[in-house]
């Protein structure tokens, strides 16, 4: 017979950084210790999504999901819940417990969600191929193998309308057919997992939630067009990552899944993993083909595209992790199941990692045409401490602000290019009214000169000048031709740069100048820095009239630059602060100001 | 392992499929609720609760989902609750084994509530 509870444990990266894989390990032990081992099954699965919450716990069948839960949550956890059939209250998302047969609950978080790239994130054992399989899997690969011709698998494609997830949204279907098209008797799959953009994370969860997904549609792909063997370029600081595709790629080798005549069809197929060392521009496709070939790891231009001549110099599709992570449900499911899915233009969903100052961070899958609104607001739960929200960065460092204007915009590929962002990979940072734009940008722009390769001029000196213009700005140096200097230099790389890294380094800088003009403004004419950021251009002050004299700041600043009697109004020493902030977070009067 | 042929592809789907099934409770609808505080437990509740879940494996029935709550005393325990969606709920008291089977076969499958085990319980657990 079944167990009667099944206990599932998030083994994404971010829940085992707090300890999930010992929660995992004591739930097993405590569940022979309090001899119910043949009533429970622990299974750890991937990444759950709400990450904000982690370490989650999730109970079946009374579905009772349990946060934030600590290695010693073990015992009570089994003697109370599986044991006695209690839920643990005070571990439980909502906090109360419910009837049993009450509607399940919905967590708000997932209510608006659609999980299909994500499908068994949090469902299954990642490194069990029979879940895998019992959960639908390699049902598309035995159909392309036995059932489909590669013109029909492209057909099926082009009917999805799937454009690549990578970013810049070109549509699957005729970067397949260029390659099987293209003449040659070698070919090469190549999965781009060089995840780069800060704060994105959805690449590495697929992987870690999901790995045969992968290595399922890479093998379709490579029946498709001809190819015979694969490459994962994934970058070296995904360890677990890493370590799941591996499990996966031996599981999947004994099954015969992977190697010689797959499921007795006569196709051969294999896949290698090739390690990144973490360079952002390796995420480039022409510079991941170099650094798969054991050079620098630089741009090339295009024409010729890696359909044509990619992987040495042989026709070669190379795809996002999420894009191949839509391909095995496109095939089982059909085209037109996935057309029917988003907006117009762009069909399926798309998973974001929603970060920066939102209360409910965390992995979420969303249809295409989903209002920047529903996602920030409904699934994310608003902006954290109850601040006032001032905009999402999407697209990373080649992207853009969305402003409060524009949060009804529905997120598609189309719609955020016309309001000067773009859909990028998928990392969403949430800003609000502490984020100063001009240091955002700056933040940006300096992450993008750390990364330029250097091969061409305009990316190399361009970025490292833009830079220099806004720290000039937030160092309270700008000048009213700062402005027109940004936007020629923005220009000369925009058109002449050799890759998208530094064609779009400008965009952050561009979009804010565009959204927040009065930012600048502030910072160059005042010389005022609205959100208090920049260091340079505040000063810390105390309000005497609200002052009591309790001495809480002056015994918490590091720098023993406020002074004052007991009970009397206390001062700051402007020479001496570093504006450090710790005086006005302690102060409970409000008397400590920034101007 | 050897490598495996399609047909095998097919029995492991089969196979783990069900395993997969049994714990997914997306559309599941019947809830069967086993009373198991310290009480119901010391009058025999945990045999109940093993009756009830091998009858509904052995009938096939694939839309209940069986959980247990805490002690229904002073209620004649053990106390087994159905809730049928659009039926609503029935309470049932001393459900040994043997009763148990019954209410398996007779409610859930055969969809008649077991009239001489119901005890009446307002709003049940």
């Amino acid at each position: 017979m079944g167990f009667k509870n099944y206990i599932f444990v998030c083994g994404g990266t971010g829940c085992e950084s707090s300890r999930s894989d010992q929660i995992y390990h004591s739930l097993i032990d405590e569940a022979a210790r309090q001899g119910v081992a043949d009533q429970v099954q622990v299974i750890k699965t991937g990444c759950f999504g709400f990450c904000e919450q982690g370490p989650i716990v999730k109970i079946l069948p009374e579905d009772s999901f349990y946060v934030q839960v600590k290695p010693e949550d073990a015992k009570e956890l089994i003697s109370e819940h599986v044991v006695k059939g209690r839920e643990v209250t005070r571990l439980l998302y909502n906090k109360a417990p419910r009837k049993a047969y009450d509607e399940v609950q919905d967590i708000q978080f997932y209510n608006k969600q659609m999980r299909i790239v994500l499908k068994n994130c949090g469902t299954i054992d990642p490194e069990n191929i029979d879940e895998y399989i019992a959960a639908g899997g390699y049902k598309a690969l035995e159909k392309v193998l036995f059932e489909m011709s590669g013109d029909d698998v492209i057909a099926e494609l082009k009917t999805a309308g799937l454009r690549g997830r990578g970013g810049a949204g070109f549509p699957t279907w005729m970067k397949w057919n260029f390659t099987k098209q293209a003449e040659g008797d070698e070919k090469y799959v190549v999965c781009n997992a060089d995840e780069g953009d800060p704060g994105a994370y959805m690449d590495r969860s697929t992987l870690e939630g999901d790995p045969h997904a992968v290595l399922e549609a890479m093998t379709i792909c490579g029946k498709t067009i001809g190819a015979h063997h694969g490459y994962i370029y994934i970058r070296a600081e995904y360890p677990l990552a890493i370590h799941r595709l591996e499990v996966a790629m031996k599981q999947a080798r004994e099954y015969g899944l992977l190697g010689k005549d797959i499921l007795g069809s006569g196709f051969d197929y294999d896949i290698e993993i090739r390690l990144g060392a973490g360079a952002f521009v390796c995420g480039e496709e022409t510079a991941l083909l170099q650094s798969i070939e054991g050079n620098r790891g630089m741009p090339q231009p295009r024409p010729p595209f890696p359909a044509v001549k990619g992987l040495w110099g042989k026709p070669t599709v190379i795809n996002n992790v999420e894009t191949w992570a839509n391909i095995a449900q496109i095939i089982v499911n059909g085209g037109a199941w996935f057309a029917s899915i988003g907006t117009e233009d762009s069909h399926g969903t798309k998973v974001f990692a929603l970060t920066g100052k939102i209360c409910n961070s965390g992995l979420v899958e969303v249809p295409m045409g989903t209002t920047l609104r529903e996602i920030v607001y409904d699934i994310g739960g608003g902006i954290a401490h109850g601040k006032k929200f001032k905009a999402v960065q999407t697209g990373g460092p080649s992207g853009g602000l969305i402003t409060e204007s524009n949060l009804d915009t529905p997120i598609d590929f189309g719609g955020l290019q016309k309001i000067g962002s773009m859909m990028g990979s998928g990392g969403m940072i949430v800003m609000d009214e502490d984020d100063c734009i001009v240091d955002v940008a700056k933040f940006y722009l300096n992450f993008t000169v750390d990364e330029s390769c250097g091969k061409c001029a305009p990316c190399r000196i361009g970025g490292k000048s833009l830079c220099n213009i806004l720290e000039k700005i937030t160092q309270g140096k700008g000048e009213e031709s700062d402005i027109k200097q940004i936007h020629q230099i923005a220009k000369a790389m925009q058109m002449g740069s050799l890759c998208a890294l530094g064609q779009t380094a400008p965009n952050p800088v561009l979009s804010s100048l565009r959204y927040f003009p009065q930012e600048y403004e502030a910072h160059i004419q005042d010389k005022k820095c609205p959100s208090g950021k920049c260091k340079k251009l505040i000063s810390y002050e105390i309000n005497p009239s609200k002052c009591i004299g309790c001495t809480a700041c002056s015994r918490k600043c590091p720098v023993g630059a406020i002074s004052g009697e007991v009970k009397k109004p206390h001062k700051i020493n402007g020479n001496v602060c570093i504006k450090c902030g710790v005086c006005k977070d302690t102060c409970k009067f409000g008397a400590i100001e920034i101007h | 392992m050897a490598k495996l042929s399609l047909s095998d592809l097919h029995d492991i789907r089969e196979r783990e499929g069900k395993k997969l099934k049994m714990r997914d409770i997306h559309g599941r609808t019947v809830h069967v609720v086993v009373a198991m505080g310290t009480s119901g437990i010391e009058k025999g509740a945990k045999f109940t609760l093993n009756a009830i879940a091998d009858e509904v494996e052995k009938k096939g029935l694939e839309d209940v989902i069986i959980t247990q709550t805490g002690s229904a005393a002073p209620a004649p325990e053990p106390v087994v609750e159905v809730f049928i969606p659009g039926k609503g709920l029935t309470v049932y008291g001393s459900v040994d084994a043997e009763k148990a089977k019954r209410i398996v076969d007779e409610h859930l499958a055969g969809g008649k509530p077991v009239e001489d085990l119901r005890i009446d319980l307002e709003g049940g657990v």
